[in-house]
């Protein structure tokens, strides 16, 4: 079990009802760590749609994740 | 307003430049008032800044790098917009035009793609949508999100 601190921006953060919250896992990857999230918050989105970003940097998805990780899903982005 | 007078020095209203300079791309993109036919009201703009601030940098860091540029700028906005609010502003300034056109073509689109920013749509009938980018590969219709074509940059 490790602890991971989230955080939730647009439309993943009106599909969670909060803007972070810190958790206990044992899924080892970002993208084990979606497919629970989306399990327990039914996400509108698949894992194809999402970007992962890891203490502030995008990583890729599948990337491991390690003791007080904090990690950004990232909906598909529509800035300009 | 079309036509602007003014008793200072044009020069002084921008940021200081390379004297090599020759030619100045700016590019606004402007909220509209419509999207997919959809009447809009407003828009709402959230970030994640840390990454977003970090991402933009390396954008510009890139542009200045590929193109034979002298100087390149980028704002963009967040929060509440109002229809004609500036969303985004992009500067690029070097010797001869082309590359200035190109440079500051490569930094919205670039802004566009990677950038963590995301835009909510205020419609006139009062509903509400997370707006979708260009570039996702997948297209799901579903009540939180739309795709998007072009809104908010022309």
């Amino acid at each position: 079990m490790m602890t991971i601190h989230i955080t939730y921006f647009a439309a993943l953060r009106d599909a969670t009802g909060q803007t972070e919250e810190t958790l206990r896992t044992e899924v080892k990857t970002a993208n084990a760590l979606f497919h629970e999230l989306t399990t327990k918050y039914h996400w509108p989105f698949s894992e194809a749609d999402i970007q992962v970003a890891i203490n502030d940097r995008y990583q890729p998805v599948e990337a491991a994740l390690k003791e007080g990780d904090r990690v950004v899903f990232i909906p598909p982005v529509a800035g300009g | 307003m079309n036509f602007q007078l003014t008793s200072q020095p044009i020069e002084t209203l921008i940021d200081s430049l390379h004297p090599h300079t020759g030619g100045i791309v700016t590019f606004e993109g402007r909220v509209r008032d419509i999207n997919e036919d959809r009447e809009v009201s407003s828009l709402e703009y959230v970030a994640y800044p840390e990454l977003a601030l970090h991402e933009g940098h390396a954008i510009i860091d890139q542009a200045l790098k590929q193109f034979d540029i002298l100087k390149a700028y980028a704002i963009h906005r967040t929060g509440h917009l109002e229809i004609g609010d500036i969303a985004v502003w992009i500067m690029s300034a070097a010797i001869h035009r082309q590359e200035a056109f190109e440079a500051t073509e490569y930094i919205i689109n670039t802004i566009k793609a990677r950038v963590p920013i995301w835009k909510k749509e205020h419609y006139r009938d009062g509903k509400t949508v997370w707006v979708r980018c260009d570039r996702c590969a997948h297209h799901h219709d579903h009540n939180h999100v739309v795709k998007e074509k072009s809104h908010g940059t022309g």
